[in-house]
């Protein structure tokens, strides 16, 4: 299986610089702190007509606007939608054979019995041109743009994640990198055949010692004396497909000079590297919980020689390779757990409409009925994410890795809670292997692990958006020596900081991109984001750089940045349908209410105030149990 | 006589099995057979070119791009006017005039189509055009200027051997119809459609004739009502007469 980026990512982020500017440091607080201090200088300087234009944020993402109190509405509002003409009766055409394909040929309970998938369904999925989705036609794929992709990845999810994830390790991550960083030749070497399938890829970062802290991998790759090729030596763990792959990408640590200190250190490079090569051999397919029809195996790496030219990207590159595949996939990852929560949420209507007890059919008792709406809510906002951020991607967004971790996390998270609800609405039923519901929460459960960690991604979401708004902090505080170079730069960020420490709104508004029917939302909607950035503010303020190590807080800002940027995805797609007069449309803005009255209530819990207490009783609870290997004391008896 | 050249028939019909927001349309799957039968006749070389027709509205374009994805080498759409009355006869009288412009050796269509059931076109074609008729078709093998045909009948299996030109309808055992592959979906697109329009064929100046049929209701039928045990004859009889029944 993929690892995860680490906490060493979270420290790697604060000294990477985001696109736009140069690179930062996260300042001392102290200047920062002047700057909402100091009211009349600022105040009179605002006054005056503004002259410098200075880029502080060059980011369109909602999710980094967020952090910097910032409303930008340009990739989430209107709903975008990315389809041609020509390519959304493409879509339309695909969907029907391929749906036909699942519901006919491929037989989940039988891929999970055997744990493989069976040799007639495998061949059929090659043939109808599954493992090239997104390969460019001329080289034998299909072209899908990440819409198209998102809405056929949406029927696999809904019924076999196995086969899912089988063909996910394959293009989602195998080879995804030829596909972003592969020079022309390496392409035309090895998309053709990986396109029908002939060749199979797997992603090879993930190691015995480093799964979320990816930055730390042993395996290396000697680049040999006289330039042209590498000797590969290591061993992967947790390779989706590693049994059955022709084509690796590889990440192993390589030496490099850096030319100006003549220092040498070790970084990640990105190798493609083919079984053929010699020295390439894999374990016996892992026996796990879920997805038990996808392939996991050991990947050992043996004096295998690589040439130069299957470098990936450049040397020492690799990291950054490894992320930004992974950031690459994610959104399929939501728009399949969109699927799967379809599928699910139908089973449990069957069966709620069906069952009678004490004299009703369950579906009319409360207790059901709340059960149904949740998953309901839980299926429309991971939908919504998925199809907006593939949308934005399609549009040429390059600043979404936020947003795609937030879908990320949430529609893992949303797929077990509902599949659990509805196996609970089925009772005993659901718990029977018959009813297929207990094999797609088996599934479920690896999601919230792979491909980066919930944990560890909802670090990043925190820190990303905290090292966006140090360097603006620190842009303002420079903007401070000069005044009135400035004034424009003031005008804003200051002015909005002093407006909403006086505790007058910050000016932004809702009320355009939204429909009228939805106000009182969106409503709710700005007063979490003003909270939001005014939490945030604080935060960097007291904790400065030392923000890195406070994990309890992290983890709260990020729930509630994914619960805020839920509520305007939601906003927005709801607002469309009620623009465009769907059928759905009054169903949506019930979902839409139901969703940010809630989602609403959580961001103000969490956020006001930050329960610190607990946070260190809660780290001296888990000093005693790591000290104790367990449990602490006895059962109340004493013994 | 290889390089025959097969007109099928396609007809875009409701899809019952789909629960849709909206109703959802599809190939009849009975011309889909036939369909296969026409692609995998030119795949063993019996035949040259599989051309798909479809008599219909421009919606039905629709169906004949899956016939293209299918494996047909080129489309025709007749096109009729909206609201246009499109019953076996009218299938039937546009199918055989372009059967009079194209000259196929082989013309196959589906048994019946599943929104009317009807079961009429072929044979109404045949009549038409006055070629020998091969209808319930379970098997098809072509012999020169000849092909052999076995049917499926009330009495079991029956065999006829018809002169070319001919008709057959295609039956539910005749074969399994494949999958249609993305790529191929994708590759269907560059190939020829052509829409002609179905005045050419009907009525050939003179007004169209009138519908024969009218559809006076159409509802599903009433749920089933309980059952009832009955312990003897005697007793089923009185029960009957006491409904009714007898």
């Amino acid at each position: 299986m993929r690892g995860a980026a680490g906490l060493g990512l979270g420290l790697r982020l604060l000294r990477w610089a985001p696109p736009g500017v140069g690179g930062a440091r996260l300042q001392s607080t102290h200047e920062a702190e002047a700057v909402l201090h100091k009211t009349g200088a600022v105040a009179a300087a605002a006054a005056a007509p503004p002259k410098a234009q200075p880029a502080l944020e060059e980011s369109k993402s909602f999710a980094v606007g967020m952090f910097l109190g910032r409303l930008n509405t340009e990739q989430v509002f209107p709903y975008p939608s990315a389809l041609s003409e020509e390519q959304e009766q493409t879509l339309q055409e695909l969907v029907g054979p391929v749906t036909r394909f699942f519901q006919e040929v491929n037989n989940p309970a039988r891929n999970d019995e055997l744990e493989r998938v069976e040799d007639a369904t495998m061949q059929g999925l090659k043939e109808m041109g599954a493992f090239g989705l997104q390969v460019p036609p001329e080289m034998g794929g299909l072209g899908l743009s990440n819409t198209q992709y998102a809405r056929l990845v949406e029927i696999v999810g809904q019924h076999d994640l196995g086969v899912g994830i089988t063909l996910g390790a394959h293009q989602s991550i195998g080879f995804k990198g030829l596909l972003l960083y592969g020079t022309p030749a390496q392409k035309k070497k090895y998309l053709p055949r990986l396109a029908t399938g002939e060749t199979v890829a797997a992603f090879c970062l993930t190691e015995p010692g480093s799964g979320s802290d990816a930055a730390s991998i042993r395996t290396r790759a000697q680049p040999s004396p006289c330039g042209t090729f590498y000797t590969l030596d290591g061993s992967k763990i947790w390779i989706s497909n590693g049994g059955l792959a022709e084509i690796f990408t590889v990440f192993a640590k390589t030496p490099l000079r850096d030319e100006g200190t003549g220092e040498t250190k070790e970084k990640i490079t990105a190798f493609i590297v083919e079984r053929g090569f010699g020295g390439v051999t894999h374990g016996a397919p892992e026996k796990k919980m879920g997805i038990r029809a996808s392939n996991t195996a050991e990947v050992h790496f043996e004096g295998v020689r690589v040439p130069a030219e299957n470098v990936l990207g450049v040397p020492g590159g690799g990291f950054k390779v490894a992320m930004n595949i992974l950031n690459n996939g994610r959104f399929g990852m939501a728009a399949a757990m969109a699927g799967t929560m379809r599928g699910v949420l139908a089973k449990a209507v069957e069966h709620a409409t069906n069952r009678t007890q004490f004299g009703d059919k369950i579906h009319n008792f409360g207790a059901i009925q709340e059960k149904l709406a949740r998953m309901a809510l839980l299926q429309y906002v991971t939908e919504s994410m998925a199809y907006m951020i593939s949308a934005n991607m399609d549009q040429g967004a390059t600043d979404f890795q936020i947003e795609a971790a937030i879908s990320k996390i949430f529609g893992s998270e949303a797929a077990w809670t509902v599949t659990d609800e509805c196996i609970q609405v089925m009772g005993g039923m659901g718990f029977m292997q018959e009813s297929g519901v207990e094999r797609v929460l088996r599934d479920l459960r690896i999601f919230r692990i792979f491909e980066g960690t919930n944990d560890i991604l909802r670090l990043f979401v925190a820190l990303n958006g905290f090292q966006t708004l140090g360097v603006q902090l620190r842009g303002l505080q420079k903007a401070l020596k000069n005044p009135l170079g400035n004034v424009g730069v003031l005008a804003g960020e200051v002015t909005r900081r002093l407006r909403r420490k006086a505790g007058l709104g910050s000016g932004l508004s809702l009320q355009d991109h939204v429909h009228p029917d939805l106000q009182e939302s969106a409503q709710k909607t700005l007063q979490c984001l003003e909270l939001f950035a005014e939490t945030a503010d604080a935060l960097l303020l007291k904790h400065g750089k030392k923000i890195v190590d406070e994990q309890f807080v992290l983890k709260r800002v990020a729930d509630s940045a994914i619960d805020i940027y839920a509520m305007v995805v939601v906003l927005s797609r709801a607002s469309r349908s009620l623009a465009m007069e769907q059928p759905t449309a009054q169903h949506e803005r019930l979902l839409c209410d139901t969703w940010c009255q809630e989602a609403h209530q959580r961001v103000l819990a969490t956020l006001r105030p930050l329960p610190t207490e607990s946070f260190r009783n809660l780290r001296g609870i888990a000093r005693a149990v790591v000290e104790s290997g367990g449990v602490v004391g006895p059962t109340p008896l004493g013994f | 006589m290889a390089g025959l050249r097969v007109l099928v028939g396609v007809k875009r019909v409701i899809d019952y099995a789909v629960k849709t927001q909206g109703v959802k349309h599809s190939l009849n799957p009975f011309c889909e057979i036939a369909l296969e039968e026409g692609v995998r006749l030119r795949e063993r070389g019996a035949a040259a070119e599989v051309v798909a027709v479809s008599v219909g509205t421009r919606v039905c374009q629709e169906t004949l791009r899956t016939a293209l994805a299918l494996g047909a080498d080129r489309g025709v759409l007749v096109e009729v006017g909206e609201g246009a009355a499109v019953g076996p006869r009218e299938a039937a009288a546009a199918l055989a005039g372009l059967a009079g412009r194209l000259r196929p050796h082989l013309v196959l269509l589906g048994k019946q189509a599943i929104d009317d059931d009807c079961n009429q076109t072929g044979q109404l074609l045949a009549a038409m055009l006055d070629w020998p008729q091969g209808t319930f078709a379970s098997r098809v093998e072509p012999e020169g200027e000849w092909v052999r045909v076995q049917r499926e009948v009330d009495g079991g299996l029956e065999t006829l051997r018809l002169r070319l030109p001919a008709v057959l309808t295609a039956d539910l055992r005749l074969n399994e119809p494949r999958y249609a592959t993305l790529p191929n979906i994708m590759k269907a697109k560059k190939k020829p459609l052509e829409v002609v329009a179905a005045s050419e064929f009907l009525g050939g100046g003179s007004p169209p004739a009138p519908p024969r049929l009218r559809v006076l209701k159409l509802e599903e039928p009433p749920p089933r009502g309980g059952g009832q045990r009955v312990d003897d004859v005697p007793a089923l009889l009185e029960r009957l007469r006491a409904s009714g029944c007898i």
